[in-house]
């Protein structure tokens, strides 16, 4: 089996004093969707955060395209081809939709060009000239989404991004990361809404008390249910 | 691409589409008006005290960049504006440079600083920012009263303002006055021209969510330092400019009072907007100026002033004017 893109091995992670990450392992292959599931507190966001650099402490091994990167600084980690999009969606207020869509840097050859992120998102077209707190949920979703496709990085961490939203939006959403899959981009996704998740990943991690407990392929999820809902707690 | 409207304090105004060189249609008539009173400006009051007020909103401007644009409070500008005037007044009283060459002088002085210093305090944030920039200005301010080129407590004094490129004599007032105008508008179009770049856009970036830059690829002290460093460099220009002016560069423009004034001044004229700093500094000289008979009741009048501002105008006079009127200035 060939390498995977992203392998994450004894990932510890620390905020100040506390001890959130016990040794997460997680594997990525190139065009892969994979979902992290957990209860709250389970230590999905952090892992992401994690991978990104953006805890105060970490410790393991992260290697992305066979490269280690724990030791990197974040803005390394992004121009390595990792793009986040946090939770809160990080639109900066004070720039238009315009220009946060092409604020970002381009890291690596082969990101969408504006014309394309438009095409797929037409909303930001319309509200191109917008202040980017005037945008609704879901709109800043698209955006917080779609700038970091200009930037040519390879894998996504997505955090939560049908969290809030309409289901109507939910569903455009799942297209859109289907379409991303299809682009060839690796989607790494936050989830705590399991019924969206399976409609777009290839593989679900469970996780638990800072640690992934469980690693289910989509297509055993309908077998693995029983199993879900003791970890998940629904 | 087109360019930002600049500020981020203005959440409920729409964005204004029609924009000339960055400036929406608000901050070009503000502009005009701005530009017309330099010019008319010598006409009614004293040239020396509107040279000051231009050196000053120069200053208050640089300072801007920084902390209404960054986001970082630099408590120790007055080293790189004192800097600045004492090497310019050495260089044109000492090597005999001529104006134009004194001031570059001055804004690569504070340029040269202002890297030293930015690139230790820029490794902290907040409050450690600013405490790390006053000890390194204080610092600044003890090597200028014992290192002989300043004079000490004399300072430098009988500058001469020469010939502006070996040519115009500067000695007359308002000769004098044109060339300080010019350099003003010139160093204020350059600070707008930064902030409306893809730079400045990255600087605001920085300034509403700097983990958020970081993650999307930007070394974000890279980019702090090199906003740290333009601001310190135009201080150098602006003191090297007042030095030429008043023929003489002292302690005070090095001391951290001078440091709080720049603070009081953008403060008063609205942080983060493009003409707040310069009407803050024409506030704060004017008062200096016209209430110079109270004597040391002046600070406790800027005092105050301070607090009204804090309290009940947080936004400056133009910030507030601004939002009166519905636009961003």
């Amino acid at each position: 089996m060939s390498e995977p893109l992203l392998q994450v091995r004894g990932l510890e992670a620390w905020y100040g004093e506390s001890h959130v990450l016990h040794g997460v392992n997680i594997d990525i292959n190139a065009g892969e969707v994979v979902t992290l599931l957990g209860r709250n507190g389970a230590g999905k966001t952090s892992t992401l955060r994690a991978i990104m650099g953006l805890t105060g402490k970490r410790a393991g091994s992260v290697k992305f395209q066979g490269k280690e990167l724990i030791a990197a600084r974040p803005d390394v980690i992004a121009r390595a081809g990792i793009a986040y999009c946090p939770e809160e969606r990080g639109i900066f207020a004070s720039l238009n939709v315009g220009e946060n869509l092409v604020l970002p840097p381009e890291v690596l050859l082969g990101g969408l060009n504006v014309p394309e992120i438009h095409q797929m998102f037409p909303n930001l077209l319309e509200r191109a000239r917008s202040q980017g707190t005037k945008l609704s949920g879901g709109e800043q979703q698209m955006l917080a989404i779609g700038r970091i496709l200009r930037t040519g990085a390879k894998l996504l961490l997505l955090d939560e991004p049908s969290e809030g939203l309409a289901p109507v939006i939910v569903q455009q959403i799942g297209a859109t990361i289907r379409a991303l899959k299809q682009r060839g981009f690796t989607v790494l996704l936050v989830e705590q809404n399991f019924r969206f998740a399976q409609t777009v990943a290839d593989r679900h991690y469970v996780m638990d008390h800072g640690t992934v407990v469980d690693n289910v392929p989509n297509h055993e999820l309908a077998g693995a249910m029983d199993r879900l809902h003791q970890y998940l707690g629904v | 691409m087109a360019a930002p409207a600049s500020g981020g304090a203005f959440e409920g105004i729409a964005s204004e589409n029609e924009q000339m060189w960055g400036f929406t249609r608000p901050q070009l008539i503000a502009l005009g008006l701005m530009l017309v009173g330099i010019v008319i400006a010598p006409s009614v009051l004293y040239p020396i005290f509107l040279m000051k007020v231009l050196c000053f909103a120069l200053f208050a401007c640089a300072f801007n960049l920084l902390i209404g644009y960054v986001g970082l409070l630099s408590f120790g500008h007055a080293a790189y504006f004192g800097m600045g005037g004492y090497l310019a007044g050495y260089a044109a009283k000492s090597w005999g440079l001529t104006p134009e060459a004194c001031i570059i002088v001055g804004g690569l002085a504070g340029m040269v600083l202002g890297w030293v210093i930015g690139s230790l305090a820029i490794r902290r944030q907040g409050i450690y920012f600013a405490m790390i920039t006053l000890a390194m200005a204080q610092m600044v301010y003890f090597f200028c009263v014992q290192a002989p080129f300043t004079g000490g407590e004399d300072g430098i004094q009988a500058i001469p303002r020469g010939n502006l490129f070996g040519v115009i004599d500067l000695r007359s007032d308002m000769t004098m006055y044109w060339l300080v105008a010019a350099v003003f508008v010139i160093g204020f179009l350059f600070i707008h021209r930064v902030i409306n770049s893809p730079f400045g856009q990255v600087m605001t970036a920085i300034r509403e969510n700097e983990p958020r830059a970081t993650s999307l690829g930007y070394r974000t002290d890279d980019y702090k330092l090199m906003a740290f460093v333009i601001s310190a460099a135009l201080s150098g220009v602006a003191g090297a400019t007042k030095s030429l002016v008043f023929g003489i560069a002292t302690l005070t423009d090095v001391f951290w009072t001078m440091s709080g004034e720049v603070v009081l001044m953008s403060l008063v004229g609205g942080l983060g907007t493009l003409f707040g700093p310069v009407a803050g500094a024409a506030i704060i000289v004017s008062m200096q100026n016209y209430l110079a008979e109270f004597g040391a009741w002046v600070t406790v009048i800027q005092g105050v002033i301070f607090v009204l501002c804090v309290l009940a105008f947080r936004r400056g006079v133009v910030g507030e004017i601004g939002r009166i009127l519905k636009v961003r200035l």
